[in-house]
């Protein structure tokens, strides 16, 4: 029976990889949890809902005009009689998109430059940091708001114009790791193999510093949402008919007196989401970076 | 130091110019031009128009026309408030921008230093978990929600304030409110991690072991610290402050820059976009400067190179 005072074989053999620690962790944050799960379900609520739906965003009904929720229309309806539910969906669907595209444009800036940076050190280094510490001190929202009246109204190219002006910071944290990584023996194992610089960089540094691009990625989203939202509310965003949660906002805003329903709802919806999106992110940052955690 | 700030001022130049030929060109882009006005305007009075603002020139000239002009510290009539220079219309409504700001501002640290410092001291209690949820929910709520919000309650439902416009002094108390909140949300939770950071160093125990008083070892030991990441984003926050007067602005109907930099923008008002631009660099490099001295004098570590 003295086999039994030892731990069972496969727990020895099987280490715990660094991600399965991170999950762990995680997992023990029931506030990241609910608000991931929250935020699973308002992704699929938006993109799956509409498909569901019996009105459209333009059918209006003038003579019905503003209705509080009814069975019929279960978020009410606005001044043009048009269903907020179904406006409300697709607008998620907007801000979603704007906020997942806009993120992806400035990871990939983002990534690069810092990376490059990071690995090249030395005077090359200097001087890109020196660019993002310049355009780090400009009027942010300024140029924002130039660049999507220069290059026209297209949704894609407010995505762009919005990820261009977001990779700063992503920059700054992936060239701290990649530099803290460069100089260490498998970059010199993989250098002395032959190895590319770029091939070096991407395939065998940037792995390794993931977990607080991770980590800022999630708090990107929300921060991007935030600035499309803003930008349809001085009506340089989406133009209607279709509506993304800052246009509903602005719009309800302007009616909140007599049909406070218009404000309350695509303004709850998007303060849900951008909780969750900041309480995942926080979530994740405990998890994966120890070191930051909240003691 | 005076090497330092000398430095950085030349820097500052060269952000500058680099702004101004941006937003020369991006401006231009647009579709539409300053005179696209309700009233179809005469072929000839156009012509005439264009000439006397130099629009008739190519664009190349007219930039190192702009240029010139810029340097020299001329800012140029505005195209669309006829005869009315632009560093005339910023003197008249900035005032307005940088007194919201300003008194945000002390909203934003009146309300986020205490409740950060006392969640920091009372840390993983009920007052720190609600003051930290408040927090939360301070990011997440937008200016353009909280602003309607506040409206609906102070202005509508009691009664106390205007709903919006600039015509008594009480009327910049909501607009204030609503920036100051949110930016006290993040400070307060800036300062809390600033504070637990120096709290557990061991200065601070030796101070304890030597008897020193509770109150005295916050206020003067750990605050001066615990206060750095704070000061750190004093520089963004004041250039959100200034640059996010847009949205304020637009809600409480009020006459400041913002206002009047995204009118020009619709308008195409060339001249009036290139100064209202090139002011906000301008101050947010100062704003920058001055941050950057501040956190030298804060802590000692910092070097100024």
């Amino acid at each position: 029976m003295s086999a039994v005072s030892l731990p069972p074989t496969a727990t020895l053999s099987r280490g715990r990889s660094l991600r399965q620690d991170a999950w762990a962790r995680l997992r023990q944050n029931r506030l990241a949890m609910a608000c991931g799960t929250v935020l699973i379900g308002i992704v699929l609520l938006c993109y799956v809902g509409p498909l569901f739906c019996s009105h459209t965003i333009e059918a209006q009904n003038l003579d019905q005009g503003a209705t509080p929720p009814s069975a019929e229309h279960w978020f009410g309806t606005d001044e043009a009689g048009r269903d907020l539910l179904v406006r409300v969906l697709t607008g998620g669907q907007v801000s979603l998109n704007v906020g997942a595209l806009a993120t992806l444009v400035s990871l990939i800036i983002g990534v690069a430059y810092g990376a490059t940076a990071g690995y090249l050190g030395g005077r090359a280094d200097s001087v890109m940091m020196r660019v993002v510490d310049v355009l780090y001190s400009l009027p942010f929202m300024v140029f924002v708001i130039l660049l999507t009246v220069a290059f026209g109204r297209s949704m894609m190219l407010l995505y762009l114009a919005i990820g261009a002006v977001e990779w700063l910071t992503m920059a700054r944290i992936v060239r701290a790791g990649v530099q803290a990584q460069a100089r260490q023996e498998f970059v010199e194992a993989a250098r002395s193999l032959g190895l590319s610089d770029s091939r070096i960089i991407f395939r065998h540094i940037v792995p390794n510093v993931l977990g607080p691009v991770i980590v800022y990625t999630t708090l990107t989203v929300p921060a991007v949402m935030l600035l499309e939202a803003a930008l349809s509310f001085l009506g340089l965003g989406v133009q209607p008919p279709q509506s993304s949660w800052g246009s509903l906002i602005d719009q309800g805003a302007k009616s909140m007196e007599t049909y406070p329903w218009l404000l309350g709802i695509p303004a709850g919806f998007f303060s849900l989401t951008l909780f969750c999106f900041n309480f995942v992110g926080d979530g994740l940052r405990d998890a994966i970076d120890v070191k930051s955690g909240k003691d | 130091m005076l090497r330092f700030i000398l430095r950085r001022l030349f820097q500052s130049l060269l952000v500058l110019g680099v702004v101004f030929t941006a937003t020369f060109f991006l401006i231009r882009l647009k579709p539409g031009d300053p005179f696209a006005g309700e009233k179809a305007m005469p072929a000839s009075v156009r012509a005439q128009m264009e000439k006397r603002y130099g629009l008739d020139l190519p664009v190349w000239k007219q930039y190192f026309v702009h240029a010139a002009s810029f340097a020299r510290g001329d800012l140029l009539p505005s195209l669309r408030y006829e005869g009315m220079p632009n560093a005339k219309i910023i003197a008249d409504s900035f005032p307005v921008s940088l007194v919201i700001g300003l008194s945000a501002l002390t909203v934003a640290l009146g309300v986020g230093l205490p409740a950060g410092i006392i969640a920091a001291l009372r840390k993983n209690t009920w007052l720190d978990y609600s003051a930290m949820s408040l927090a939360m929910l301070g990011i997440c709520l937008p200016t353009f929600v909280m602003g309607p919000v506040l409206q609906w309650i102070f202005a509508l439902k009691l009664g106390w304030l205007n709903v919006a416009g600039w015509f008594e002094r009480s009327d910049w108390i909501l607009p204030s409110a609503t920036m100051g909140l949110i930016y006290a949300a993040y400070i307060a939770r800036l300062t809390r991690g600033g504070m637990l950071e120096v709290l557990n160093q061991d200065f601070i125990r030796t101070a304890r072991a030597k008897g020193v008083p509770g109150r005295q070892i916050v206020l003067g030991h750990a605050l001066r610290g615990g206060l750095l990441p704070v000061v750190a984003f004093l520089g963004p926050a004041f250039a959100g402050i200034t640059t996010g007067s847009f949205i304020i602005e637009k809600i409480f109907q009020l006459p400041g820059l913002g206002q009047h930099f995204v009118g020009s923008v619709f308008n195409s008002d060339y001249t009036l976009v290139q100064a209202t631009t090139v002011f906000y660099a301008a101050l947010l490099v100062l704003i920058n400067l001055g941050t950057d001295i501040l956190q030298a004098w804060l802590n000692p570590r910092v070097r100024l190179t």
